[in-house]
This record gives C-alpha cells, structure tokens and sequence, in this order.
C-alpha cells in the first residue's frame, strides 16, 4: 500500500530596513516593520488561512484520514503573534484534529547547524519548547532549515533524540535509489531519513499550471511508480496554496480532491514519525558534504557561495559563544534574526531569491552595517579583551553572589543568635 | 561590407570618450573578415595606428580645384596621404566651394578640436564628405557624433547609400536641459535623415525617441566596451595607510563633483583613514576647493588638476574606489577602466554603463548617503573589496569591441 507523507514549510524573515552607516552607535533598531508585516498579513491572507481551512475540510470529510506535517520556523511563529494571532489559531484547531504533526527545526531558520553545533542545539530546544507551548506536543520529526542535512548534522539530530528526520533528493547522494522508501543515516541506523520525492514535489509546487495538473492525473502517477516503492513524500513551502499558485489556477480544489482519488486507489497519508515507525529501513544513506533543498546542485552554495556570503557568516558566527553568555534580551532576539538564511541568499551572485535589494552588494552592505552595530552591542556588555573562559568564571562568581551573600547572610544571623543568647542572659 | 566613417577623433590625439570609442569600436569590427572600414576625421596627425583601417584626413581632401605639381603635393602632404590619391580625389570635385578658404591644395584647414568656429567647421567638414561621397567605394556611410551627421547626410544624399548614424551624447546630456538649438536642430537633423540610429546606452536610446521623436524602431542601442590594457599587469597598488577614493573626470556639473564633495564629507565625519582624490579639470573645480574648504575636509581631500595618458590609469590602479556620480551620462567608460586595474567601482544608475555592469555599486547621483555607505563598506570590508575587484575584472574583461562589432554589422545589414 502507499504512503503519502506530506509536509510543508513555513518560514518568512524579518525584513531588515535600510541601516546605513552612520547609523551605527545610534540606532539599535534593525527591521523594516512595514515590509515584514505586509509581507506577513499577504502570505496569511492570500495562502495560510485560506490553505489552512481547505486541509481541515479535508481532514474531516475524510473521518481524519488525511494527515500532513508542518514545520513553522519560531521566528515565523512570533511573526504571527504580533501580526496574525488569528494563524496560530487556526493552527491550533487543526492540531486539535490529531491529523497534524509539528516538526522541529532550528527557531531561527538558520544555518547553525552548518556553522555552530552548540547554536544549533541550542535553537533546535528554543524550538521545541515554543512547539509544546502552543500547540501542546513536543515535536519527534526533523525538518532542517533549507532541508540542509549531512551525516554530521544527523549525528547532531540523533542526540538530540529524534528519530526521524527529512532530506531532499540530491542526485549525487541517491544516484539510482529512489526516493519512495524510507532510508537511515550512514552510521546511527536509528535515525531515519525520509526522501523528499522531488520531482512530484515540485510538479506540484512550481509546474501545477503548467502542466494543467488534476488530482486525478496526480495520484494516477503515484499509482504507476514501480511496485514496492511506498513512501512518497511531498514536501514544499506552504505558499505554493495561494501565493506560487494563484487561488484561481484551482490549487485549493486540487488539494480538496486529493485525498478521495487517493483513497480510491487504496493510498493513505501518513506522518513523517508513523511512517518511520511503520515502514523498515531500505539502506543507510552517505552524505559527508552538506546537501540542501535549492537549485540543481542541492548545495548550500545559494547562502555561502561567494565571499561576500563567507564573510558576513564568519563574523557572525564568531561571537556565537559570547552571545550565548548574554543576558539581554533584545540583543539575543537580533542575534536570532540575523541568522536567519535569507539574509545571507540575497547576497548570493546566482540566486538571490525573494530579495528586496536591487544587488547582491547593497543586500551585503546593509546587513555588515546592522551586523557592525550589533557586535559593538555585544563588545560593550563583555569586552573582547577578556577570553571566554575567564568570562565564564566571572559571570559563574556573579551569578552566585546572591547565593553566597545570601549563604553568608545566614552564617552571620546564625553566629550573631549564638552571640545574643549569652548577652540576653546577662 | 565597405564602410565610410565620418568620425572627429582618433587615438592618440584625443580630447574626450569619442575618440576612444571610435578606436574600440572600429578595431572589434575590423576583426570581420570582410569589414573594409575607411575613417574620416578632420585632421589627422599621422601617427593613428592605420594597420586595421584607412584613415582620410579632411584636410588633405581637396575641395576647390587648384593646379600643383606631383612634387608640390608630394611635398605638403605626402607624409598623409600619396600624391596620387589627391589627384584622384580632385575629380571628385562636383561643386563650386570657392566661398570656402582654402589653402594652396584647395583644402580646408581644420582644426580637428572644438574651437569656436565649430559650426563652421562642420559645414566645411560637408564640403569633404561631397568629393568622398563621389570618389570613395562603400556600401554605407556611418557617422559619429553630432559634429558628423551633416557630411553624413550629405554623403548620403549624393551616394543614395544608407546612413547609419552613432549617438555617443546629446545635447541633453551635455547641457543638463539648457539646450542649444542650432545643436539640436543639426542632431534632429541626422537622425530624422539616418536609416537607423544606433545609441550607446538605453538611456540614449530613450532621449532620442522621446527627446528627438525618433521611431523606436529605428533606434538601436550599441552598449560601448573597453579595450584590454596591454600592460595591465604593470599596475600596482602600493601599500598605503590611508585608502584612496577618486573621481576623475571632467570636473563640471554633467559629472556630479559636488555629490561626491558631500559624500566624503559623511564618510569622513565617522571613518580614519580614508582620503578623497578629485582628478581632472573643468570649470566647476574652484568652486570644488571652495566646497571642500567650507566643509571643513581640505586635508583629507585632494585636487591633482588634469591627468593624460597613462597617468589616467595610474591613477584608477593606485585607488581604492572609484567613483563617478554623473548627473547624465549616455555612457561612461572610465568605470570600465577602473574595473581592468582591479579598483570597485560606485557608478550612478544615471550612466549608460550601468545597464551593463553587475559588479558595480549604483547608487543615484543625488543619493550622497547611499553612496557614503558604500565608500564605507568598500574601504571596509576586505570581502566587498575583493569580490567587486576580482568579480569586476571578469566582467570587464568579457565586455569585448568585437561583441560591439558584430551588433553594429547586424544593424548594417538590416539597412542595405
């Protein structure tokens, strides 16, 4: 029997607004409210809420049998909160079905897992907690920013317990496999991998018009794939429902027809972490270099492939630690949004998907002068002139000063009752 | 393919981009292997490089018939042109020019600059093109510039060969609006009488359809290319303290010199380090120094005066940016230059080049914050730097006079 395994991807930046030089020392304030709202109230308007209603439609009048993933970045998450309450809403009906699995990924939709492991857990756990807040259940499936994914970041993945975790159909890691079966990771068999199946995937997302497709001729080539071959999944970002492909090419009722023509043709749909429980594992796969999800080569060259691109990861990543070792709160949500990938794709020569800046150079420009402004944040509450360790122990001795004041405190009130006792006998 | 020119500059007697352009232009087309290109110009020095076309100078072209000797000829003009051929252009002669002065060959002395007398020497310039027009084989005629549309037409007119006419600028982009209608009325002129119009940038392209009233249809844009520095790898950066910023150029209000006064003004308030070069003349440069003085930026900013040759080149390879905020530029090669010897360019998006540049920064002429900012990024940021200068350079070199040759061909043959 088959197994449709559909997930989608929600993900939508934090505009930085124009931030010139002189700006820096000055203005601590990064973003572009107006571009980042509008961007947000359009894509909820024209494709999530409406996307959103058409799949619990489905899930109903197919008695719950149409499931589908999510994995909604956490900086999207807040996005919603401050500017559409009502998606997240929405979303929560639709946990409330059982039919809907949360997936885990890193809070800033960023390349931590790439640059800085510790950063990587440590947004992977912010995630998974702000999951659990909203939609009552921790998150057991992975789903990578960019659906990057290497044996070193599925090692990382493993540890962090999950079983389950998505990639996407990189030619040079499948070769002659197919995507439809459920494989593992080269050395730790436990973590599962689940192959976007690309070419269904992007019929769907990008050549939906094109090729005049009906939910009819869909399934009917999920029917003809060779026998055997079971686990089909269809990954693709949630704007494809109204926003890639208009409402009026008919997505929504493409969608709305799915499930009876797959049904008729004895598929059902599945979660990622069902379907891992369920089906055995055809092989591990080997990926020593990072793969991603964009372009041809599936590589991660759209974010670090010039040197521009080079330059401003470094200088981030490299006060990783010490912004870890920060308190202030409005400096740890920059530092989250600054990495967010797309920041780092408008800069890129070949692919700078989605920017709002005219060239790669003016999108590098603005980004390094906020980037300057934010390390001189970081600069001015721990010096650079001091190692990380011996910060570490000073910020341990403040940290435990109230506790070691307060332990001594006691010692004295206890020594100062020893000492009175006698004075008040005399 | 035969291809009469009428051009007013040719290397290395030069006084603006005309000439370099008509250089480039005519070496990538004279790759064609059947391209037979003959190039007029007012008056030649004798020392043009004439290995890949013939070079006519107007002032050696009779037209009032004098008798002279062989020998005399031989002896006023022979180092030119053979004494032959300006017997054989004399019968060219078909109209009575005598109004005309003329010397004791019966030619016309140009000057070959600008002088005063410019319309004067233009219509002479018509008088030329008339025995050309009558002696000299071709199959079309190509003008360059304003100053020759009308021995063009003319040419045109008594050849009934097609006229393809070149605008390297218009009255518009020199003027910055205050047009001079004798200007305008010999460019409308050329190019209501031309079978096609070729334009160096968009931008042209625009202001001779809207401007002119010209048929999109008949206006093409030829983008300009740069030559390849033979001698490229001999121009060094030498370590420096401070990094250098430069404009060079005509310093008059086309160029936009006080935007970049303003602009290193920003820079300077917030950043050490850093100097401004102004290379170049014009007459808008002692109201620079004033402005410079005013802003109180004197010593960080530097006035070289008029830079030649390959002082030009020097200078772009010693810089570290630089930067052309021209108010309207139909082309503009230098940030060509800049970009062969390795040196990032900030170019306004009011420059012809821009259409063909990736790895440039454009900003608006008038956007002095924009352009402060990517002063600063460039001087900056080591990785902007050498992704502009390496990235640059690749590009640069990939923008080639043939590519440029084979468009105008396929315009040539698109008329005949």
């Amino acid at each position: 029997m088959r197994n449709i395994c559909f997930y989608f991807q929600i993900h939508t930046p934090f505009r930085l607004k124009r931030y010139r030089f002189f700006d820096i020392g000055n203005d601590h304030y990064y973003y572009d409210e107006f571009q980042t709202s509008d961007r947000v109230n359009n894509l909820v308007e024209h494709s999530y809420l409406q996307a959103n209603r058409t799949i619990a439609e489905m899930i109903r009048s197919s008695n719950g049998k149409f499931k589908c993933a999510f994995s909604i970045s956490g900086i999207t998450l807040e996005l919603f909160e401050q500017y559409a309450p009502e998606v997240i809403d929405s979303f929560k009906e639709l946990a409330a079905t059982g039919s809907i699995e949360f997936l885990a990924e890193p809070y800033a939709h960023s390349l931590a897992s790439v640059f800085e492991g510790d950063e990587f857990v440590r947004q992977v756990k912010m995630h998974s907690s702000k999951i659990e807040a909203l939609f009552g259940k921790k998150p057991t499936a992975f789903f990578n920013a960019e659906l990057i994914y290497s044996d070193e970041i599925g090692e990382l993945v493993s540890k962090m317990g999950y079983k389950t975790m998505m990639i996407d159909e990189a030619k040079h890691i499948m070769g002659w496999k197919s995507p439809n079966y459920v494989y593992n990771h080269s050395y730790i068999s436990k973590l599962k991998l689940l192959v976007r199946n690309y070419k269904l995937s992007d019929d769907m997302a990008f050549r939906f018009s094109s090729l005049s497709l009906t939910a009819e001729k869909f399934v009917s080539w999920i029917s003809a794939l060779p026998e055997g071959e079971n686990v089909i999944n269809l990954g693709m970002g949630y704007e494809v429902f109204g926003m890639i492909q208009p409402a009026y090419t008919g997505i929504f009722d493409f969608l709305k027809a799915l499930p009876y023509h797959a049904m008729e043709q004895q598929m059902s749909f599945v979660l990622p972490s069902e379907i891992t429980k369920k089906a055995d594992s055809a092989g591990a796969l080997s990926v020593p270099y990072p793969i991603s999800w964009v372009g041809n080569d599936k590589d991660l060259t759209p974010w670090t492939g010039n040197d521009l691109q080079q330059e401003a990861l470094n200088k981030l990543y490299a006060v990783g630690e010490r912004v870890r070792l920060c308190t202030d709160k409005p400096l740890l949500l920059d530092w989250l949004i600054l990495q967010s990938t797309e920041h780092f794709r408008y800069m890129s020569h070949k692919d700078p998907h989605g920017t709002n800046y005219e060239t790669p150079y003016e999108a590098f420009m603005n980004y390094m002068n906020v980037l300057a402004d934010f390390l001189d944040r970081v600069e001015a509450q721990y010096p650079s002139t001091i190692e990380n360790e011996e910060l570490n122990e000073l910020l341990k001795t403040i940290n435990h000063q109230e506790q070691e004041i307060e332990r001594l405190e006691d010692e004295v009130a206890k020594l100062k009752t020893k000492k009175s006792k006698p004075v008040e006998k005399k | 393919m035969k291809a009469l020119m009428f051009g007013w500059e040719f290397p290395p007697h030069i006084l603006g981009g005309l000439g370099t352009a008509s250089y480039g232009l005519t070496r990538g087309m004279a790759m064609q292997e059947d391209m037979e290109l003959t190039f007029v110009i007012p008056k030649p020095h004798g020392d043009e490089d004439q290995s890949f076309l013939k070079i006519i100078g107007a002032c050696n072209v009779p037209v009032v018939r004098k008798e002279n000797s062989w020998d005399h000829v031989n002896l006023r003009i022979g180092s030119m042109m053979h004494p032959d051929e300006y017997f054989w252009l004399r019968e060219g002669i078909k109209y009575d020019y005598r109004r005309i002065h003329t010397n004791d060959l019966g030619c016309i002395d140009f000057s070959g600059r600008y002088p005063d007398n410019l319309i004067e020497e233009i219509s002479n310039y018509e008088a030329v093109a008339s025995v050309l027009a009558n002696r000299v084989e071709f199959d079309i005629i190509h003008s360059h510039d304003w100053l020759t549309y009308p021995a063009g037409v003319f040419a045109k007119q008594i050849s009934g060969k097609p006229l393809v006419i070149h605008v390297h600028a218009t009255d518009f982009d020199r003027s910055r609006g205050q047009v001079n209608p004798t200007v305008y009325g010999i460019e409308r002129r050329g190019m209501d009488m031309a079978d096609h119009i070729m334009t160096v940038s968009d931008l042209t392209r625009r202001i001779v359809i809207e401007k002119y009233h010209q048929d999109p249809r008949k206006v093409t844009t030829v983008h300009n290319a740069v030559e390849p520095l033979p001698d490229v790898d001999l121009f060094k950066k030498t370590p420096r303290k401070d990094k250098v910023i430069t404009f060079l150029g005509r310093i008059t209000m086309q160029k936009g010199p006080e935007y970049f006064v303003e602009a290193a003004h920003s820079v300077l308030q917030r950043t050490k380090g850093v100097r401004f070069v102004m290379a170049g003349s014009g007459d808008m440069m002692n109201a620079m120094i004033d402005l410079v003085a005013k802003r109180g930026i004197a010593d960080k900013f530097h006035f070289t005066g008029f830079l030649k040759g390959r002082q030009v080149h020097e200078m772009l390879a010693e810089s570290d940016v630089y930067i052309m905020p021209s108010v309207s530029e139909p082309f503009g090669i230098s940030p060509l230059e800049a970009m062969q010897v390795g040196t990032p360019s900030i170019i306004s998006k009011q420059s012809g080049c821009a259409e063909i540049l990736t790895h440039a920064i454009k900003t608006d002429y008038w956007d002095i914050d924009a352009m402060a900012d990517a002063i600063y990024a460039i001087v900056k940021n080591p990785a902007m730097f050498e992704s502009l200068s390496k990235l640059g350079l690749e590009e640069v070199n990939n923008i080639k006079w043939y590519d440029a040759g084979l468009k105008v061909r396929r315009i040539y043959d698109s008329v005949l």
